[in-house]
């Protein structure tokens, strides 16, 4: 069964006189339990297909199916409830709620769901241990650093166990041990929970983690390959 | 919606400096018009108690011809004893009955024109504008008293004194000419100069037997529990007398301090809604810079499956918190404030402006729970509509463009 699954996908911006092909004519197809991921060069797609999988962004023709489902057509509020209860997000930077603890932010993505406190509180708490930050639980993003936010990120991406994870240069803002860190993670988590993995870079060292790499120039797939 | 108070809680204290600067104006403003509308109603309570006291009680009942041709032709009698019972028994805080004719009072070197009121001194004693207290000689005794109480004024005007005998002229139903003399008994002090000049005070049956109308009167006035609220007590009135009399409520009587209690609660609402304006530049900045500044964190909420609606509520909740920290901290200032004045404010400065309303110079000031919930609905209902604007703005950021915003 199929996670993602992308049909003829286009979009195209309008930057001054000049159409901006962002996504042209991509097709994929990610199985449940995949860790894939998506590599270009700047402004060659990889964000823009990583948004439309996630429901930020809609496409402007083709087919996206999240867990069998179409997605491409349907309304905000859809999209808002489907991103919620199916995918999880790491983005670059800025991930966290900064009024918020590392626990509390873990949280929020439950909360908003309607998990109730107590179960809310142990998974969160679970999670968290389960990602290195024990005794940390309690603390503001601005008192961690900033390998130590991504993990919280990647703790509330996960936390409800969503069919999809989706990141989006996640190391970027990290150091190389930092991210060697993360992405073990992320293969730790891809293998023991299954969950499928959709990773926008251009981090080389990142690619390598990968079970296959989507190369994109120009909006297009130019390159698909599995990796051991 | 806990998720929602929580982010708004903590989102408020994230900019100390400007949580507080703004926290200060709402409370000053609340306070502002809290006690500001203390005050304005403490003397509208005043001017329309004294004005009441003078005349025309809460209720006045009249021959009902006597609208038309107020003389001493068109008189009310007496109370009888069932009549009386009635009004003892009608709900009203207090009663009395009054003849009260136009009369000429004469000393030896000056005359003027004055009101002659023949009253019941026992049952005029709790309401009378009289400062009894500060009379200069006695108070009168019974409704046969013989003896007559003038006005500090009117005495300085007839250039005479306490214990002096003066001459007072009025008219029978006969339009005869009926006077005599009477003897200065006492010299009171009112609140109003003019009252002072007005009034000239003696025993009901003392004024009966001069004009020659015994057992009648002028008028019946009554007292209900609040000036506010007449109606009970005139149909009260008018059921004693079993509808045989004309009845009006005080504020057909005094036309000009009826008009003035419209005015005053008209311009009650708008001196707090003015307020509120100035307060809702702040307030509204204050959001418009508090989302402005979380344009990405708004974008991250929604990217992770926040709806829209529920950051427009984020947004209106972290301005309701706002609203009733300062409502609350206003209301404890106003309240203190006003009780720090128990004894009123002295505005003798401006006394003589302040008489020349109907005032006194010592301004009493009078809480009405009603006049705080009024501040406080329009600061809330206000509040909620000024922050709309730019919760609704946050509740429409595109998430994408939002997480991507360049500080």
């Amino acid at each position: 069964m199929s996670a993602v699954r992308c049909i003829d996908v286009c979009k195209t911006y309008r930057q001054g006189d000049e159409d901006i092909h962002a996504l042209d004519h991509v097709s994929i197809e990610i199985q449940n339990g995949g860790f894939v991921c998506l590599s270009a060069p700047s402004g060659g797609g990889k964000t823009t297909l990583l948004n439309a999988i996630g429901g930020l962004d809609v496409p402007d023709s083709g087919e996206i199916y999240i867990d069998e489902q179409r997605i491409d057509n349907l309304s905000k509020g859809e999209l808002a409830a489907l991103r919620l209860s199916k995918i999880g997000f790491v983005f670059q930077a800025f991930n966290l709620i900064p009024v918020l603890s590392a626990r509390e932010n873990v949280e929020f993505v439950m909360q908003v769901q309607g998990v109730d406190a107590d179960k809310r509180r142990s998974l969160a708490m679970s999670i968290l241990d389960e990602v290195g930050l024990a005794g940390m639980e309690e603390r503001r993003p601005a008192e961690m650093s900033g390998g130590q936010q991504q993990r919280v990120a990647v703790a509330r991406a996960i936390v409800s166990r969503p069919a999809l994870v989706l990141a989006d240069e996640p190391t970027a803002n990290l150091d190389s041990k930092t991210s060697d860190e993360l992405m073990e993670l992320f293969t730790e988590l891809n293998m023991n929970h299954g969950t499928t993995f959709v990773i926008a870079t251009h981090d080389r060292r990142v690619m390598s983690y990968a079970k296959r790499l989507i190369k994109m120039l120009d909006g297009r797939i130019v390159d698909d390959i599995a990796q051991s | 919606m806990r998720i929602l108070i929580k982010l708004a809680w903590r989102n408020l204290f994230r900019n100390h400096r400007r949580t507080l600067i703004m926290l200060s104006a709402i409370t000053v403003g609340v306070w502002a018009m809290i006690f500001m509308t203390a005050m304005t109603q403490g003397m509208v309570t005043q001017m329309i108690h004294d004005g009441i006291s003078v005349i025309p009680g809460h209720a006045q009942a009249r021959n009902p011809q006597y609208g038309d041709d107020p003389t001493v032709n068109n008189l009310l009698p007496v109370p009888d004893s069932e009549i009386a019972g009635r009004l003892e028994g009608g709900g009203f805080s207090s009663w009395t009955t009054r003849l009260s004719v136009p009369a000429v009072i004469s000393s030896e070197r000056e005359s003027r024109g004055v009101t002659l009121l023949g009253i019941d001194p026992e049952r005029e004693a709790d309401f009378t504008f009289v400062e009894i207290d500060t009379i200069d000689g006695r108070y009168l005794e019974s409704v046969s008293d013989e003896g007559v109480l003038v006005g500090a004024k009117l005495l300085e005007t007839l250039k005479t004194k306490v214990g002096n005998r003066i001459v007072l002229m009025s008219q029978t139903p006969d339009n005869d000419i009926a006077d005599r003399g009477f003897r200065i008994v006492g010299v009171f002090s009112a609140k109003v100069e003019l009252w002072e000049e007005t009034w000239v005070l003696t025993g009901k049956e003392t004024l009966q037997t001069m004009l020659g109308v015994p057992d009648q009167v002028t008028q019946a006035i009554v007292f209900g529990d609040n000036y506010r609220q007449v109606d009970a007590v005139s149909d009260s009135l008018r059921k004693a007398f079993d509808d045989t009399v004309s009845v009006q409520r005080w504020t057909e009587l005094d036309r000009y301090l009826g008009t003035m209690l419209e005015v005053m609660d008209g311009f009650t609402l708008v001196w707090v809604v003015v307020i509120f304006l100035a307060l809702s530049f702040g307030l509204v900045n204050t959001l418009v810079m508090a989302v402005f500044e979380r344009v990405r964190e708004i974008g991250l909420m929604l990217a992770l499956g926040m709806r829209p609606s529920s950051i427009l509520g984020q947004i209106v909740i972290e301005s309701m918190l706002l609203l009733a920290i300062g409502l609350a901290l206003g209301n404890v200032l106003a309240w203190l404030s006003v009780k720090a004045f128990p004894d009123g404010i002295d505005i003798s400065i401006v006394a003589k402006g302040m008489e020349m309303m109907g005032a006194s110079s010592i301004l009493m000031l009078d809480l009405r729970l009603q006049d705080v919930v009024l501040a406080n609905s329009v600061v809330l209902i206000l509040g909620f509509l000024a922050s709309l604007s730019p919760a609704w703005r946050a509740s429409r950021y595109d998430p994408i463009e939002a997480i991507h915003k360049v500080d």
